[in-house]
């Protein structure tokens, strides 16, 4: 270990194929292989890219009722999100509020048939695991998985690499859970991720974490993907990254993530409410935010990165908000970011400019995501 | 073939030194996606900031090596940055420029230097 940081079990692997390992969230993480974040991101779009994402935090929410509405009952206390109307062997997105309203976190969540499991992300999980123990009823008990490791296998590819190992996966339907028997133990497989891609999670015992990793990198469409690419390509699918795109700060209708606070916890449902912030976040739902979260198109080549001021005019005029994200899209061979404005301002089309090394340059407000999505639905 | 501290190789060509960056920076920056050039004529003093690349991962500013004159620039970076990675030393360059005294040259690191600072 170096600095403190922790390592995941594929760390020595990561080493073996060539990876540049960065600290990321306490971990020694790799940021690239010899392929590079271009051709990586490329490869994930064409093939299937295989990710360690064994740095975030996996947990299972467990009712001693052995009824699962209870777990779900309780965390839609500190989630708006429909958690008993989620049936078993499905997952939901979701975020952590605060008593403003803002974005602690954000998650997927997952009906297991008697319990729920939950994923959130690495930096906040130790914050995550307090406030779940804290807020959340005696009846529910919260066990921090650490005895396994979390893969994520994306690209149109991924279901051809994953069948030969677990035949079961080619079944499921984006959103689709299921725990299944392998070769390398049980897997619990999700069909989701964070690329815009049909793709999975896995999750596999540490000590399998290796060999299933390496099962899958003999397929000769899967490649490793360091966070790179990972970054660019959730960039190019308008999924927002925790810490820059969503903080305390933010709600979630100011980061336009409304589609997912189902209508059984909005004004007028049968559990309206009932989560920290609810009065800001359904008072915004019904009278709209000052500022929203945008996509953003640049003129030429230039990528308007995080911090980059937005403004309404060339000169002069005000500045109405900043840059969260931002990167060259490998796919849309073009460069993108994600931002937020003062609401007015952020209809599709709108033209607005952003301070690069000093000069303001052009941009149009987009629609997200840059890139359709390719789910199986 | 001469090299600066930043990473910048210099060729002479006739009475002018084209520019460009070694092919350890290249790779350090990782898949170039943008490359803004100084405009054609424009006088420089040694370490302006001349030119500013973006890679997949960060901004970074080119110095000018010297003192001089940008005479040339290299269009083709415009819509092709990626030239920059497939061929740092070739037709990968940023700019020509004309400077008053070669003999500045003799100073700087040859190619066995550079390799030897680079480590």
């Amino acid at each position: 270990m170096t600095d403190g940081l922790d390592r995941t079990v594929l760390y020595d692997l990561h080493v073996e194929l060539g990876a540049r390992m960065v600290p990321f969230a306490g971990y020694e993480m790799p940021v690239q292989y010899p392929m590079g974040v271009m051709q990586e991101h490329l490869w994930t779009r064409e093939k299937a890219g295989l990710f360690d994402v064994s740095h975030m935090g996996q947990v299972i929410l467990r009712p001693k009722s052995g009824d699962v509405a209870d777990a779900a009952l309780a965390l839609e206390t500190l989630v708006p999100v429909d958690l008993l109307g989620l049936a078993p062997g499905r997952q939901r997105y979701g975020f952590f509020t605060n008593d403003a309203g803002g974005i602690l976190d954000d998650l997927m969540i997952a009906n297991r048939g008697d319990h729920l499991f939950v994923v959130v992300n690495a930096a906040c999980k130790a914050a995550d695991l307090a406030h779940l123990r804290k807020h959340l009823p005696d009846g529910c008990e919260v066990v921090e998985v650490t005895d396994r490791a979390l893969l994520a296998l994306q690209g149109p590819a991924a279901e051809a690499a994953l069948v030969g190992i677990a035949p079961d996966v080619a079944a499921m339907r984006f959103m689709d859970v299921i725990i299944t028997d392998t070769i390398f133990g049980p897997l619990w497989v999700s069909r989701s991720g964070y690329t815009g891609e049909d793709g999975f999670e896995i999750s596999v015992l540490s000590d399998q974490a290796e060999a299933l990793a390496r099962a899958l990198l003999t397929h000769a469409d899967v490649a490793p993907i360091g966070l790179g690419a990972r970054d660019s390509l959730r960039l190019e699918a308008g999924l927002c990254l925790y810490g820059s795109d969503l903080d305390p700060a933010t709600t979630p209708v100011e980061a336009a993530l409304t589609w997912a606070i189902q209508k059984a916890r909005r004004a007028g449902g049968d559990r309206a409410g009932g989560f920290p912030g609810a009065d800001v976040v359904l008072r915004q739902l019904a009278d709209g935010p000052d500022r929203l979260r945008i996509g953003l198109r640049p003129e030429g080549r230039a990528p308007m990165r995080a911090g980059t001021a937005l403004f309404d005019a060339e000169t002069g005029g005000s500045a109405i908000g900043h840059v969260t994200s931002g990167a060259f899209g490998p796919t849309i061979e073009a460069p993108m970011s994600m931002g937020y404005v003062s609401a007015p301002l952020a209809t599709p089309g709108t033209p607005i400019w952003g301070e690069v090394r000093g000069k303001r340059l052009p941009a149009t407000v987009t629609a997200l995501p840059f890139r359709q999505a390719t789910f199986k639905r | 073939m001469k090299f600066t501290e930043e990473h910048e190789w210099l060729r002479v060509e006739g009475d002018v030194v084209v520019v460009g960056i070694t092919e350890h920076a290249s790779e350090q920056l990782g898949d170039i996606v943008f490359v803004e050039l100084p405009e054609e004529g424009m006088t420089v003093s040694k370490d302006d900031e001349v030119v500013v690349i973006e890679s997949v991962k960060a901004a970074s500013d080119i110095l000018a090596p010297l003192d001089g004159e940008i005479v040339e620039v290299n269009d083709v970076l415009a819509d092709n940055p990626a030239m920059v990675n497939d061929d740092p030393t070739g037709d990968g360059w940023f700019f020509k420029m004309k400077i008053e005294d070669m003999s500045v040259l003799d100073d700087m690191m040859d190619e066995a230097a550079y390799k030897k600072y680079i480590g």
